[in-house]
């Protein structure tokens, strides 16, 4: 789960972190009194949206000429003309696709005397199985072309989770980025802090971009993205009210309420597998038959009669599914359960589009005889191979 | 010979209470007999568990509930436990196992906290157990011994050692192998969550070091760099004269990057850990990969014919 960099700002600071002072702002009339409230002569205003590249972004509303989504301000008239531009546009960004993103929020934060841009992040080093700083010198630009271009700029220095940050971690970050007096005194301070609110929220990423030498040579956290692992929500309520449910796509909420894995894409043919592994690998064969896959959809091991249904009315609900594959092994999973579903799910919701399932493992041949005798007019499938390739028939 | 386990193998079952514990444990009674021999409940020590109808032939039998791990093993000299203990407690679980120096920990569970398992994988660092998952199948060598979710109907003894990031993919590779008259010595799934127990190359190892396996399917997924540092280790070795045929696969090929599909560690991320990267690595050592995820028993026929 994502968050706001303005909600992600005020996480840190309640740890301790050095940030702006801010204010979020969520309808046009809120701005004189935010801008007031930070009293100037500098202000940035910011796009709240879950997707990064803002600064360099467009709105798809104003012409090419137009500023970005990341913007400054020298005074209180300047804050309310680029609120007025930015707030409900949509805001166009190299991660956002060509759809954009509504810009639902902004945030109003004091501006500051920049010495120097570093690259902080933290994250689980999948390779060492160990919670990993990433330090670089190369802040306030693309980290990925930085690892591309210049890989030994890059510092990653894991945390022994039984010691955390101690005085030896923190040497190897003042190092790595490059800090000395007030600045590594700030260090000192900072990096545990950073690691503390990693491993309490269970955040997932924690990416400071640019962490910030000031020119009074004190660390400030000049931008802040946060992920949280999803996994371990249920035991922080307060991260799930950080939750913007319109930064998500209707369908993949909708998939969540019912426990299912589901990645909406861009092709017609709409999937419902079970297995992460399993439900990629129909996808692929669905692309080497040359046809593109709807969706990813994981019903997972104990899918239901209600599960399969519901499973189904997002995929039906795609306007783009032009036929569905179904494609289940069942190892614990029953074929008769799922035939049952999608029996059940059919009478539901109806279906317009040609249906191919794929059954195989335990209670196989119960799984058949029930869509045999549905009536319904499915198009069986004898293994993988022959699935993709009446799938990719039947789209035509 | 197989691999890890084999009809010697003793299991102690932690969650053997819940739905799915009792499901599966009597799966694995049905199975040729796996040695189920205890399960764990911290308040429900001193009790017994009795088989269901599930159990086939095995219905009907008791197996004491012990109030830890410790205790069970003492008892019954278990060499081995299964974890299908809920997200929440199931790290707690795996470090109750690590404790008593239980030699083979298998966890099940799917959701598990990475934090959590961060701090898992460190306490296993300084010990002696060997952890399968969390968020995989299980292991299974035929005829002999089940351990976990896999359905026994589809195998067949035989000469295959599969090794697989994916539940349902393993499924795949051995019914296809079972089809194609090969059967497998062991399959293990390692489970696709980011921080684990048991990689490929520990696996990959055993399966080369192991006579009854003759040639290899590892199938792996987009995320990380596991499958390519395998790939580098069966170099490595060959280089020693060392191999045995393997063919190769990885799902998402077609993932878009940025986005976690079903595993947590199923996510191109940084422009690292795409499927033509891995595939690339895999066929510049030797590993012959499957094109289609239909294909793994037929392109190993093909290779073991070459």
């Amino acid at each position: 789960m994502n968050i706001h960099e303005y909600q992600a700002k005020a996480l840190l600071k309640s740890f301790g972190a050095p940030v702006a002072a801010g204010v979020p702002i969520l309808k046009k009339e809120d701005a004189a009194a935010a801008a007031d409230q930070l009293g100037g002569p500098l202000w940035v205003v910011k796009s709240q949206i879950h997707a990064g590249g803002r600064g360099k972004g467009k709105f798809k509303e104003l012409g090419p000429e137009a500023k970005g989504g990341v913007r400054l301000a020298f005074s209180k008239d300047e804050v309310l003309a680029h609120v007025d531009e930015m707030l409900g546009n949509t805001l166009v960004t190299k991660q956002t696709g060509e759809a954009g993103k509504q810009v639902n929020r902004l945030y109003l934060e004091d501006g500051a005397d920049i010495d120097r841009e570093l690259y902080c992040s933290i994250l689980v080093n999948r390779e060492t199985g160990k919670v990993s700083f990433v330090a670089s010198t190369e802040g306030g630009m693309d980290i990925e072309a930085v690892a591309e271009e210049t890989p030994d700029k890059i510092h990653t220095i894991d945390v022994d989770i039984a010691t955390g940050v101690d005085d030896a971690t923190v040497a190897r970050l003042n190092s790595a980025f490059e800090l000395d007096g007030v600045a590594a005194e700030d260090g000192k301070t900072l990096f545990p802090i950073l690691y503390k609110a990693f491993i309490e929220k269970d955040m997932s990423l924690l990416e400071i971009n640019p962490l910030i030498v000031m020119k009074d040579g004190h660390l400030r956290v000049l931008d802040a993205k946060v992920s949280f692992d999803g996994n371990a929500l249920f035991r922080h309520p307060d991260v799930m009210e950080l939750r913007d449910m319109t930064e998500e796509d209707e369908k993949e909420i909708e998939a969540s309420k019912h426990d299912l894995a589901y990645v909406a894409l861009d092709g017609d043919i709409g999937c419902m597998v079970n297995g992460a592994g399993l439900a990629m690998a129909t996808m692929d064969i669905i692309k080497l038959y040359g046809k593109e896959p709807a969706n990813f959809l994981d019903v997972g091991g104990g899918a239901t009669t209600e599960k399969v249904t519901a499973a189904f009315k997002i995929i039906t609900a795609d306007p783009n599914v032009k036929a569905i594959l179904v494609n289940i092994f069942g190892g614990i999973m029953r074929c008769d359960v799922i035939a049952e579903g999608v029996v059940q799910a059919v009478k539901d919701v109806g279906l317009k589009v040609p249906l191919v399932v794929r059954l195989e493992g335990t209670k196989v041949e119960d799984g058949k005889a029930i869509l045999n005798s549905s009536g319904l007019n499915v198009i069986a499938a004898d293994d993988l191979d022959d699935a993709a390739q009446k799938i990719v028939k039947a789209v035509g | 010979m197989s691999i890890i386990v084999d009809k010697n193998t003793k299991i102690i079952v932690q969650g053997l209470t819940g739905k799915t514990g009792t499901f599966h444990t009597e799966q694995a009674l049905a199975y040729h007999g796996t040695q189920m021999v205890a399960g764990i409940h911290p308040k429900k020590g001193g009790t017994t568990w009795t088989a269901g109808e599930g159990a086939g032939p095995a219905a009907g039998r008791d197996l004491p509930i012990y109030a830890t791990v410790a205790e069970a093993k003492a008892a019954t000299g278990a060499n081995a436990s299964v974890v299908y203990v809920p997200p929440a407690g199931a790290a707690a679980a795996i470090t109750e196992a690590i404790d008593a120096d239980i030699p083979f920990i298998t966890c099940i569970t799917e959701g598990i906290p990475v934090n959590d398992m961060v701090a898992v994988k460190a306490r296993l660092e300084r010990s002696k157990s060997r952890l399968l998952g969390p968020n995989c199948p299980g292991i299974m060598t035929p005829d002999e011994c089940k351990i976990g979710i896999m359905p026994g109907s589809i195998f067949k003894k035989g000469n295959v050692g599969i090794v697989s990031r994916s539940g349902t993919l393993t499924y795949e590779a051995v019914f296809q192998t079972t089809n194609e008259g090969l059967g497998q010595s062991t399959a293990v799934g390692i489970g696709g969550d980011p921080v684990k127990g048991t990689e490929f190359i520990d696996v990959l190892e055993m399966f080369l070091a192991d006579d009854e396996t003759t040639s290899i399917i590892m199938i792996g997924e987009i995320g990380g760099s596991a499958e390519e540092d395998a790939a580098q280790f069966l170099d490595d070795e060959k280089k020693k004269g060392r191999w045995k045929p393997t063919v190769g696969f990885i799902a998402g090929r077609t993932a878009p990057p940025g986005r976690t599909m079903g595993h947590a560690g199923a996510v191109i991320s940084g422009g690292k850990g795409g499927a033509e990267d891995k595939m690339e690595a895999m066929e510049a050592v030797g590993i012959a990969v499957s094109p289609s995820p239909a294909q793994l028993g037929k392109t190993l026929v093909k290779l073991l014919k070459e």
